[in-house]
């Protein structure tokens, strides 16, 4: 192994080269983990003051009330800024760079056994052109015209003429190549990198879930990029791509050549977002299934069926979109159409759930803190998933569209149901990323009461929603005469959301405790199989693995009879 | 540790990383530009009848016949580099690189006072949708030239080619991952100049 | 297939490019004449992209080498292809389908 003449190369490395602007895969996958999760808190800190907002309106917002001018209360404007970038940022700055940035660049050359990412600069250019983009999003903040204020999905014609949507769109095009450079990387890496002996049906779940996903970023992400394109022309050059003839706004016809149509927006947008469900989604199934396998002690259930439902799931999650736009006049023909396919794509995420509850059948269970949050992912990935079913449906859909149902319904799959997944992976390659293990004591006190005030928040909100209250009113619906009897859960679902906020504080905590004063963890602290627990704990720079490996068994090797201990690393002879 | 298989193919592939790599990323350029073709075709079903027609019939077909000629060249000359690297012979090489570079400055020279009479005729992306879409799309496409011209220069220059002399394998990748890419550019124009110039 | 060129197959590839080049001049001034015929708009657009689709698959097969690449290229090229064509017709579809109401 050259692993030694290698060290010399680039022991002289300095501290910027090292840490700032490193080619390292686990360096920049720490970078994106870093960054994303201090978006994900200032994400939840916009929600913290909307949902103030929701439960008593117009009231002097507590703390950081001073930020919204000085009657410290929040403006519907403001509240609609807030909500754009409540969700841009949880979603495009949160959630995906930490499900593919951070695990997907920390683990799959670990996963795989490779020495780096296939282009290691390239890696490095994705994260900073993240950086670029999540910097001018926060930006525009502070710009004279404050931030953009249409809603994440910035349908227009109300885009074209709100304020702060321009530095939106420019933030998004760095994103969207961020994205690109990254997960064109990933495929490569997974098709060409793999070790000796790593057939396709022996990769695990983790890893498969990354190569779709990043397929279902390398194709759905350009036409939003187009999009983004055609809408910045629209607020910058004067086209109108997006605006019909005849346009009234404030009782004036709009100056516009016309004959654009705000449904093309429409269409493109959804042809990237809806796939992007599935990105959030994809990174979190794999997480749970390699946390289950090793917690349960037993090789995961229909593992194959797993994986081609996974690759069907992306496939058909490009052909669904429509379902968003049911009200847009769709005639009936195509709504039968995206109704059907929409009802096949559950078809797959209930072989995947089901294959998991299977899983747990049997084993003999660690109920350590990744554990628990894997298990508690499940329940919730089928809250989330199984209310989504009235809403591919047209009839049910008109009724529902646009209320807090919908709300309850994407957050319950993707708070409650990834960002779970998330941190179970965090506790369970916490001790491979550092070489220290996490307190599991601090990881329970993080674990329940996240999971009883994520159903506190989210729970009610499918009350509201049945009852009929609309998701865009910003003072919570009390203007709203058939909303008064279920208005009394805003105060109950705010004071869970600042609750939730507390039970986060165990985890910062006990990343920053761990870090210092943890328990020193081995090679392979959980008895796991994949390949990266055969490295050592925190892995080599640039080299990764201290000895060469061939694989020679599949990714779930627990319990095998014929075995002396109740594991077989997929590296061991 | 280097990264394996960026000269030698995987075996199982049959691949270097860079050629997989640029296939990905055209991949993604064709969701791109496919984006843009479809908002083309949406739009020209929303418009008024011969709204379309009526402002495409303002572009100028000759000067556009001519830069499809100049732009296949160019695809000829980059196909015809790389070729010649393959024969190592590194004079012709340079000269076919050269052409190239020069055929895409043309490109784009031409380019330049199409826009310019447009705009001296008073007709900017706001004056109509086809015109927004000619504009949006001729302009992401010059784009895509002015940043392959960036990248052929770095291998035109002399800085690159102490590559060629230690590895002139991976020089030789690189330039075919480059010929990738300018043919698709080159792919790009084909069906924009009919689509834009001639329907 | 980069590393096993040999002189003589590269000599052939050459005459092909230059083959190819022929013929996608030809084929653009194909393109500009048929433009000027007398049929209707339908039956242009289909003249215009027929010719436009072999100059492409004419680049893409021989200066892209795709006549001779590894499937795993391939794949990917259908399944981009496949999604290319959900993206430019769905919408279509349902924008006539919106429009019939």
């Amino acid at each position: 192994m050259s692993s030694n003449s290698h060290s010399n190369d680039h022991h002289d490395e300095n501290f910027i080269q090292k840490y700032i602007f490193s080619v390292d895969h686990k360096v920049i996958g720490i970078q994106y983990g870093i960054t994303s999760l201090l978006f994900l808190l200032f994400g939840f800190s916009l929600m913290a003051i909307m949902r103030w907002q929701l439960a008593y309106p117009d009231t002097v917002i507590p703390i950081v009330g001073f930020l919204f001018g000085e009657s410290g209360t929040l403006a519907s404007e403001q509240y609609n800024s807030l909500g754009a970038m409540h969700g841009t940022i949880m979603i495009f700055l949160g959630i995906v760079p930490l499900a593919v940035g951070a695990f997907g660049n920390y683990l799959v050359p670990l996963q795989i056994g490779a020495v780096d990412m296939a282009f290691p600069k390239l890696n490095a250019a994705s994260y900073w052109s993240y950086f670029v983009g999540g910097v001018i999003m926060i930006s525009s903040f502070f710009m004279p015209e404050g931030a953009a204020r249409s809603g994440w999905t910035s349908y227009p014609p109300l885009s074209i003429f709100e304020n702060g949507q321009t530095i939106w769109l420019i933030s998004m095009i760095f994103l969207i190549t961020s994205s690109l450079l990254g997960s064109m990387n990933i495929i490569v890496t997974i098709v060409q990198l793999r070790v000796p002996g790593l057939t396709w049906m022996r990769l695990p779940l983790f890893v498969w879930a990354q190569f779709v996903t990043s397929f279902l970023l390398v194709l759905a992400f350009p036409p939003l990029e187009a999009a983004a394109v055609l809408q910045l022309m629209d607020r910058v050059a004067g086209t109108s791509f997006f605006l019909p003839s005849g346009l009234v706004m404030s009782g004036e016809i709009v100056d516009v050549a016309g004959s654009g149509s705000p449904l093309l927006w429409q269409h493109l947008f959804w042809f990237l977002a809806h796939p992007e469900v599935y990105v959030l989604i994809l990174p979190a199934l794999g997480i749970v299934g390699e946390i289950l396998a090793n917690n349960t002690r037993k090789p995961i259930w229909g593992f194959k069926s797993i994986i081609y439902s996974m690759v069907f799931l992306g496939f058909c999650s490009f052909i669904v979109w429509a379902h968003h736009m049911f009200l847009t006049g769709m005639g009936q023909a195509m709504s039968a159409f995206f109704q059907t396919t929409t009802m096949i794509i559950s078809i797959p995420s209930v072989i995947i759930l089901t294959s998991y509850f299977l899983s747990l059948w049997g084993g003999s269970i660690r109920f350590n803190t990744p554990m628990l949050f894997a298990l508690a992912f499940l329940p919730m990935f089928g809250i989330g998933g199984l209310t989504g079913l009235p809403l591919g449906l047209a009839a049910s859909d008109i009724y529902l569209h646009d209320t807090y149902y919908v709300i309850g319904h994407f957050h319950y799959v993707v708070a409650p149901g990834t960002i779970f997944a998330l941190f179970a992976g965090i506790y369970y390659w916490f001790p491979k990323i550092t070489g220290k293990k996490m307190n599991e004591m601090l990881g329970k006190l993080h674990f329940w009461p996240s999971l009883i005030f994520m159903n506190g928040i989210f729970m009610p909100m499918f009350i509201q929603g049945l009852a009929g209250v609309s998701r865009r009113l910003a003072d919570g619906g009390v203007s709203y005469a058939h909303a008064s009897g279920v208005l009394h859960l805003n105060e109950f679902m705010t004071t869970s959301a600042f609750l939730l906020g507390i039970a986060q504080i165990p985890f910062i905590i006990n990343i920053i405790m761990s870090l210092f004063s943890g328990e020193k963890a081995g090679r392979n602290p959980w008895n796991a199989t994949t390949v990266e627990w055969a490295a050592p704990s925190p892995p080599l720079p640039h080299v990764n693995f201290d000895s060469d490996i061939v694989v020679h068994h599949s990714s779930y090797e627990y319990s095998n009879p014929d075995a002396k201990k109740d594991f077989i690393l997929q590296t061991e002879k | 540790m280097e990264v394996p298989y960026i000269v030698k193919e995987r075996e199982d592939t049959g691949l270097i990383n860079s050629k997989l790599g640029i296939w990905i990323f055209l991949a993604s350029e064709i969701m791109l530009f496919g984006g843009l073709f479809s908002a083309y075709i949406f739009l020209r079903l929303a418009a008024p009848p011969g709204d379309f027609d009526y402002w495409a019939s303002k572009l100028s077909v000759p000067m556009a016949t001519v830069n499809t000629m100049i732009l296949i060249s160019s695809s000829v000359s980059m196909v015809m580099a790389w070729a010649s690297l393959k024969l190592n012979d590194f004079s012709k090489y340079k000269m076919y690189m050269g052409i190239t570079l020069l055929c895409s400055a043309i490109f784009l020279v031409i380019k330049y006072f199409e826009y310019t009479g447009k705009f001296h005729h008073g007709i900017y992306p706001s004056s109509s949708t086809f015109m927004a879409i000619y504009f949006t799309l001729t302009g992401l496409h010059g784009l895509h030239i002015l940043g392959g011209i960036a990248v052929m220069l770095y291998f035109y220059l002399p800085i690159s080619h102490g590559l060629w002399r230690e590895q002139p394998e991976h020089f030789s990748n690189r330039v075919e991952a480059l010929g990738l890419y300018w043919h698709f550019v080159d792919l790009v124009w084909i069906f924009l100049f009919p689509v834009l110039y001639l329907l | 297939m980069s590393t096993e060129h040999s002189k003589e197959s590269i000599q052939e590839h050459i005459r092909v490019y230059i083959m190819v080049f022929g013929a996608l001049a030809v084929l653009t001034v194909i393109t500009v004449l048929a433009s000027f015929l007398n049929v209707s708009t339908s039956e242009a657009i289909f003249l215009a992209l027929i010719i436009a689709s072999v100059k492409a698959s004419l680049v893409a097969g021989y200066f892209m080498h795709l006549i001779s690449e590894k499937s795993i290229i391939i794949s990917i090229l259908l399944l981009t292809v496949f999604f290319f064509f959900v993206m430019i017709f769905l919408p279509l579809i349902s924008y006539t389908d919106h429009a019939n109401i």
